[in-house]
């Protein structure tokens, strides 16, 4: 039985970093991990995907349509883009934010939070948004987006990691004084889903 | 043996650690670059790294220290493979004492690359055997079997990755330390009947290597690293697959059924013995490769040499797309169809419109205040603006559409004389990047003073090889082995070649910028003017812009005329993110309001 997951967003978000934390925190409980990242032309403000797959019987680490039990988006159309990758009672958390591409910014064709996150209420069953303007508000800056995300999909039951064992990989990786904000971060997350 | 959460390219670099590599070296391009950054991180005491100024270079650095014995690695994407295929080409016919293992990373898709051109391919064509690892785990251990395969034959050896390998994720069984094998290269001992390629030599070195080759055959086929899963359903179809593809059509093996499946890791020389055994009772066989038609060109010649009587199937019959990416749905769909049991999938109703995302240069890159500047300079004049390869080509998008031309490393140089032969009233430009210069672009502009050409040169400095993840190159005097070196200044270059008018200028400083361009293209014969300003992910910023909102009058001439990805305009006036704004003050030059300021 393998588990499989989808991080999307804009280039530049972080989706690496939280892709890795997933991978590493499983590998710390002992299960196998398979993982893709998009890396090169396509960072600079591209659209940016991470497949993960956790568990046995894997070949490859590419999610198939239909087979993702969580899709973290970090930009709402994007999970949008993402959606047919989830499969039928799959779990999305998804943040509320639009970034307007710049070909979007020329022409305004109205790209909306509103449409984006109706239409995922429309098709996920098990849904979590989070308000990111209020986040931000709150903890002071955007940089730990993918943190909140992480810590409200496992808030969500969207992760097979624990917050302790994720806590643990953040302080392996990001520098000291940055910890703290980190620490933060997944707090606000992991309390996201009941507000 | 211990466990470890690598990327491919880290696993192929600590694979060449444990074979005891002694040096390594390559040019980075994208999904090849990690590879020599791992061994550069990892460097074992007594091994040598080095970014080489290019891939021919590189191959003929990689070449000498083979001939002296050493374990070599050299790395590349499968462009860079172009650059290097005279020394690759020349040095199979004279072989290597120590281990030459070539990693070329190929880019199906492409996602980052001009062309979609098969390393396996090009092993058949220079007559180097290849593997073709299809994970991560395969990957470590087929660069080791690389090293020792090259060792017992003289031979340089291809490992042949792809995106999904090299970018790809996994854990992996590593050798611990003690494990790695230790090796000291004995030196450089002189023949000249072995080491210099006279066409005597070349002509009994030819012989010789098909013989080898057509041995390596045999040995590759009793290498279980090719190999034959047993049909389980009864069914006298079958798959042959290598690479990535290997995994998906795994996956949609358990789903379908299990039919008999061929795995091909050596590419070439061809498992013919192996391939037999797979073919023998079958009817038809379908191949899942990506890029070119490898695997099947290889049956249908087995088919054919052994008198076999199965239909072989994909992209030359029209069973499987020609170009792009496999996914593990595109290989599922495939193989479904030819099974001839096809899977539904119920799609997803009322996907509201999405936007496009195509890259673009980053907020505050100094990239878009050059080309803004030679913009500015030339407006109304007939010119055209020949591109190169690096985050400058993302000059093209719009609004800036600065980009006319873009073909291979420092190809605009000859570009822009190529059209001005043609077009002499035409103010003809090349626009080309620090590591590209060095790279390649030198001859090019040797060639344009030798024969009095009328072009501009316009070097964009941004002290960096930014596109493949920020490599330092001659210019910025940085080398894989610490301490700083000596840096190779473009002006020197450019002046000790003949140019008459050189001048360095910060894009950023707006005026000036432009008025170099003028005075540049007002003059005859060969100009260069050299943009000096640092990469945004290798400075520091400024502390971002902000927009007035009192003084904006919505005009939207900062995102018309530039296109920075940090300004957007929700509500009719201009909002400046401050997360991506690095304050570089370009947006302020252009509005007409005087609304863009620096924070108070
Ligand atoms: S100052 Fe203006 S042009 Fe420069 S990065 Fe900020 S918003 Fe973009
Ligand atoms: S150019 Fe100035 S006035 Fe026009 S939209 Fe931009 S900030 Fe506002």
């Amino acid at each position: 039985m393998s588990t499989g997951i989808i991080l999307c967003g804009v280039g530049g978000q972080g989706t690496v970093l939280a892709s890795k934390l997933i991978s590493a925190s499983a590998m710390e409980s002992g299960i196998p991990v398979m993982s893709a990242e998009t890396i090169g032309m396509a960072q600079r403000g591209g659209s940016v995907t991470s497949h993960i797959r956790i568990g046995e019987g894997v070949y490859s680490p590419m999610v198939p349509l239909g087979g993702a039990d969580t899709i973290i988006g970090f930009e709402p159309g994007e999970a949008v883009r993402m959606l047919p990758y989830l499969k039928e009672d799959g779990a999305a958390v998804v943040s509320s934010r639009v970034v307007i591409p710049v070909t979007e910014a020329l022409v305004r064709s109205g790209y909306s939070s509103e449409v984006m996150i109706g239409h995922l209420r429309e098709h996920v069953g098990r849904l979590t948004v989070v308000d990111t303007d209020a986040a931000v508000r709150e903890i002071g800056t955007a940089k730990v987006l993918n943190i909140i995300l992480l810590g409200a999909s496992i808030a969500a039951g969207a992760l097979p990691v624990t917050a302790d064992m994720l806590m643990e990989m953040i302080e392996r990786r990001v520098p000291k004084k940055y910890a703290e904000l980190n620490r933060r971060a997944l707090e606000y997350g992991l309390d996201c889903a009941h507000k | 043996m211990h466990r470890e959460f690598l990327m491919g390219n880290e696993a192929i670099a600590l694979g060449a650690i444990a074979s005891g590599v002694d040096l390594v070296c390559g040019y980075p391009g994208t999904p090849s670059t990690e590879v020599l950054e791992t061994a550069a991180k990892y460097r074992p005491e007594g091994t040598y790294v080095e970014w080489s100024v290019n891939e021919k270079t590189a191959m003929e650095v990689a070449a000498g220290a083979a001939y002296a014995g050493a374990r070599v690695l050299v790395t590349m994407k499968q462009m860079g493979l172009n650059v290097a295929s005279d020394p690759l080409m020349c040095v199979e016919y004279i072989g290597v004492k120590g281990g030459m293992v070539v990693l070329v990373a190929d880019d199906p898709g492409p996602i980052s690359s001009q062309t979609e051109q098969d390393t396996r391919t090009y092993a058949g064509f220079s007559k180097v055997p290849c593997y073709d690892p299809s994970t991560v785990q395969e990957a470590y251990e087929m660069v080791q079997e690389a090293f020792l395969l090259s060792e017992r034959y003289g031979t340089p050896v291809f490992l042949r990755s792809t995106t999904r390998v090299s970018h790809c994720y996994a854990s992996v069984d590593v050798k611990d330390a003690g494990e790695y094998l230790e090796h000291a290269a004995e030196g450089f001992v002189k023949d000249s009947g072995r080491w210099v390629i006279f066409p005597r030599l070349a002509n009994a070195n030819h012989k010789k290597i098909v013989e080898r080759n057509s041995a390596l055959s045999d040995v590759f086929s009793d290498d279980p690293i090719n190999k034959v899963y047993p049909e389980e359903n009864g069914s006298r179809k079958g798959v042959a697959t290598g690479g990535v593809s290997f995994g998906y059509a795994m996956e949609a093996r358990e789903r379908l059924g299990r039919m008999r499946l061929f795995k091909v890791s050596t590419p070439y020389p061809f498992p013919e013995k192996k391939a037999v055994e797979f073919l023998r009772g079958l009817d038809e066989v379908l191949c899942v490769e990506e890029l070119d038609p490898v695997i099947e060109q290889a049956l249908v010649y087995v088919c054919g040499k052994f008198g076999l009587n199965v239909r072989i199937r994909g992209k030359l019959t029209g069973d499987v797309r020609t170009a792009g990416e496999n996914t593990v749905d595109s290989v599922l769909e495939d193989i479904s169809a030819f099974m001839g049991e096809p899977v539904s999938r119920k799609a997803v109703s009322g996907q509201p419109e999405l936007p496009v995302r195509p890259p673009v240069l980053c907020a505050g890159c100094p990239h878009r205040a050059s080309f803004y500047a030679v913009k500015t300079a030339m407006k109304g004049k007939k010119a055209v603006f020949c591109g190169d390869i690096g985050c400058y080509t993302l000059g093209n998008a719009m609004p800036l559409d600065m980009v006319d031309t873009c073909l291979c490393m420092g190809a605009g140089l000859g570009i822009a004389q190529g059209i001005n032969r043609i077009e002499p009233d035409t103010s003809c430009f090349a626009f080309v990047g620090d590591s590209t210069f060095f790279a390649s672009a030198i001859p090019g502009v040797v060639n344009a003073v030798y024969n009095k050409a009328d072009m501009t040169l316009i070097v964009l400095d941004n002290s960096t090889t930014a596109m493949t993840g920020h490599q330092p190159h001659p210019g910025t005097g940085i080398t894989m082995m610490g301490g700083s070196g000596t840096a190779v200044s473009i002006e020197s270059v450019l002046r000790g070649i003949g140019l008459g008018f050189v001048e360095t200028v910060d894009p950023f400083e707006l005026d000036a910028a432009v008025g170099a361009v003028r005075c540049a293209s007002a003059l005859p014969g060969v100009k260069a003017i050299v943009f000096r300003s640092p990469c945004i992910a290798v400075s520091k910023g400024r502390g971002p812009a902000s927009v007035s909102p009192e003084k904006c009058v919505g005009c939207s001439r900062c995102i018309k005329e530039l296109g920075c990805p940090a300004i957007s305009m929700p509500d009719g006036k201009a909002v400046i993110d401050t997360a991506q704004c690095t304050g570089c003050g370009l947006c302020s030059r252009v509005c007409p309001a005087g609304a863009i300021g620096g924070e108070e």
